[in-house]
């Protein structure tokens, strides 16, 4: 079902986007519905026009290459950076409404892991947005972050500073802190890098776990051999959305050609050309 | 020289005047420490440098416009007022710049520090030679000037001390969160601008009480160096921070203290100077991340490893000896040629390792043989009792591991030996009772507890 888009005025990186529709803009039901988002970086465009509304209860995977923009659309999802063009609704309305509802998991290397902090601390943190302005934590609080921090089979670590922790056993915290945010939506960055093939199963069956339960989650990933294994959708990105739906019907190599092939380049030099052109107009 | 009884009556602050200084620099200090913990977890260390330097223009502006309104041109209260405005710019023109131009934030520090400061001391230098008097003194606040200090200096510093506690206090939960994963706290809805901001306000507090007592240069050691001292000794957050207002304020009164004791010591560069040993003490002696500690962990690892080394030596050949499992009785006793030639070691460590051993009680001299204390090299030796079952739990250790990696890790048995030896000493008893509960699962038939065979050659 491709050519969903009604906007006299398109570009043509759109037109060929295959985009298994859901009928309506922005449907209530939608955990995350996004809507001609475009992000740049220092003025160079580095996500455009992307459209894709996600079902719920799914785990949908986010594939495509370097560079793609796979982290982007999470961070412009949430916020986090500035969208030059847009709109993206949680569960049909604005992110800083529906904040409560989501858990993000970022990516590993993004926190100074020397920070003077334990396993069960960080964990915690997934509480304070609960916990309220300026009051403590209490024991319950810390009680729901022990069990999270359990699920992911770290209890036994809780009190280790987060230094003393391995890469895997890090992500795994990462992952224990967003479980305590008890969210609807997951968005969950590269939550497989540099873990070991013992840990990426168990956070496989967490995932897993939260989709039975009725909650979405969000993962931006790169082995592409196990996408028909872990996800039940994916989205392909490469700059632009090549495609979106359940794993069986997009998943094909005809898109695989189209995220990793060469042809993108074209794509990149209108990016530099656009950006020259808006720096020539300032 | 000062006497025992200048520095006693010092040191209980009995003259009003230090009781005023010292008490005021000290409450200072903590109270940098403090804030200076979350400017250094937030790594903005050096904004707190760019902010203290962009005071110095804003004293002279305030100084010219109270002088021009036809005022009087050193009240206080009017100068900190124009430092603390100035410095809040200075930080502001960061941002900006580092936001318009995409240079890194360290540059365009650098550029505000300077470009700042050298307009301050360009200012200072109009104001010089301007007509009138009351206009020396202005300098004072670039090095401090800690005797110039009243009861109001002391209220205030007080005053704002309480302020920078009660914020860090009531908001510890989301500083630290702010600290340690700005984008995450975010994404839940924290507003990370504003508490960084909340940081930075409270940072110019400091920096402005701080004018008088050590000035704006030497400020920036006081938010620094606590905090930086302090995260040698803990790796919790909490205590860090107790720990970095404690040294923080150590570092105001003694070196205010001492400034005391001697004419013409800066109190400044001296609190600056404490702080800095402090801080050299701490990344010594610190237990958390020290020099000292470190080294000492790796001395006992070492020694340890010796010594099972040796322990492992007597088993084996031993071992190889009889055929099977030791017992006490048929022990074979070995002299130091034996053993030297059952590792590459150097015979000065063996004897050291000999002789630790015989201490433990774990080695013991053979009677029947002959060698005495001048003729080590004579001497033979066996295990005693206990020293055989450490030996036995030893080699048992070595060889679980041995079989683990063998299996798992695809290492040649012919190469394990050295590999195990790397991992044993290093894994506590947690480690082994789970690699043994799974070494049962997977070899029923090695019997355990026994100590098994070698699954090498024992050369």
């Amino acid at each position: 079902m491709s050519g969903t888009i009604q906007k006299p005025v398109i570009d043509n990186a759109k037109a060929n986007v295959d985009v298994i529709a859901t009928g309506q803009e922005h449907p209530e039901d939608s955990p995350l519905s996004v809507h001609d988002l475009t992000v740049a970086y220092h003025r160079k465009p580095v996500l455009w026009d992307i459209d894709l509304d996600l079902p719920d209860g799914k785990v949908i995977g986010i594939v495509g290459p370097n560079g793609a923009g796979k982290s982007t659309l999470l961070k412009a999802c949430m916020d986090l950076i500035p969208r030059a063009s847009g709109r993206v609704m949680v569960y049909g309305k604005p992110y800083k409404k529906q904040r409560q509802l989501v858990g993000y998991v970022p990516q590993r290397e993004t926190v100074d892991w020397d920070f003077p902090v334990s396993a069960l601390d960080v964990v915690t943190m997934g509480r304070y947005a609960r916990i309220g302005w300026c009051w403590p934590v209490t024991r319950s609080h810390r009680a729901a972050a022990m069990t999270a921090l359990d699920r992911v089979g770290l209890a036994d670590f809780a009190h280790r500073q987060i230094s003393q922790l391995s890469g895997g056993q890090q992500q795994r915290v990462f992952l224990a802190r967003a479980l305590t945010q008890e969210a609807q939506l997951y968005l969950m960055d590269e939550p497989f890098a540099a873990v070991d093939a013992a840990t990426e199963q168990a956070i496989v069956r967490i995932l897993h776990d939260l989709r039975d339960a009725g909650r979405t989650v969000v993962v931006v990933h790169h082995d592409l051999q196990t996408v028909p294994t872990y996800f039940d959708w994916v989205a392909m990105l490469n700059m632009r959305l090549v495609a979106v739906g359940p794993v069986d019907e997009v998943f094909t190599q005809v898109n695989l050609q189209k995220t990793y092939g060469g042809k993108l380049t074209l794509l990149d030099e209108a990016a530099y050309a656009v950006s020259r052109e808006m720096r020539v107009k300032r | 020289m000062p006497t025992i009884e200048d520095i006693l009556a010092l040191l209980t602050l009995r003259d009003y005047n230090t009781r005023l200084v010292i008490t005021s620099t000290a409450i200072l200090g903590a109270a940098a420490g403090l804030i200076g913990s979350f400017l250094m977890l937030r790594r903005r260390s050096l904004m707190g440098d760019a902010l203290s330097h962009a005071t110095l223009p804003g004293i002279a502006i305030a100084f010219l416009v109270m002088v021009a309104v036809g005022g009087e041109g050193k009240y206080l209260p009017g100068l900190l007022a124009g430092a603390a405005i100035a410095g809040l710019i200075g930080v502001g023109c960061v941002v900006w710049i580092t936001r318009l131009s995409h240079l890194r934030d360290d540059t365009a520090m650098g550029i505000v520090l300077s470009v700042f400061f050298g307009l301050g001391v360009a200012l200072l230098g109009v104001i010089q030679n301007l007509p009138g008097g009351n206009k020396a003194g202005l300098e004072s606040f670039i090095y401090g000037k800690t005797a110039s200090m009243v009861w109001s200096d002391f209220v205030l510093i007080c005053g704002a001390a309480v302020v920078c506690m009660v914020m860090c206090l009531l908001f510890y939960k989301e500083l630290k969160s702010l600290c340690f994963d700005a984008n995450y706290a975010r994404s839940w809805g924290l507003p990370t601008g504003l508490l960084d901001a909340m940081v930075l306000a409270l940072v110019c507090v400091v920096v402005v009480i701080g004018l008088q007592a050590v000035g704006l240069i030497l400020i920036i050691a006081l938010l620094i160096t606590p905090p930086a001292a302090a995260r040698f000794w803990t790796h919790r957050l909490g205590m860090m921070l107790v720990l970095s207002v404690v040294i923080g304020a150590a570092s105001g009164y003694l070196g205010s203290a001492v400034s005391a004791l001697f004419p013409r010591m800066p109190a400044g560069a001296i609190i600056v100077v404490v702080a800095a040993i402090l801080f050299l003490v701490s990344m010594l002696m610190g237990p958390a991340r020290g020099v000292l500690p470190r080294v000492w962990r790796g001395f006992v690892l070492q020694h340890s490893v010796l010594r099972q080394h040796v322990l492992r030596a007597f088993y084996e050949m031993n071992e190889s000896a009889h055929e099977g499992e030791l017992t006490e009785v048929e022990q074979t006793q070995l002299s130091i040629d034996r053993l030297m030639a059952a590792r590459s070691w150097r015979r000065t460590q063996l004897l050291r390792a000999l002789r630790a051993a015989r201490r433990e009680g774990l080695v013991e001299v053979a009677s029947a043989s002959g060698g005495d204390d001048e003729n080590m090299d004579g001497r033979v030796y066996r295990l005693t009792d206990q020293g055989l079952v450490v030996a036995a739990r030893n080699v048992r250790n070595h060889r679980l591991w041995e079989m683990y990696l063998i299996a798992h890790a695809d290492i040649a048995p012919s190469h394990v030996d050295r590999d195990a030896d790397q991992v044993e000493h290093v894994l506590g008893d947690e480690m082994v009772a789970r690699l043994e509960e799974r070494l049962r699962r997977e070899y029923p038939e090695v019997l355990l507890p026994k100590v098994p065979i070698s699954p090498h050659v024992i050369e």
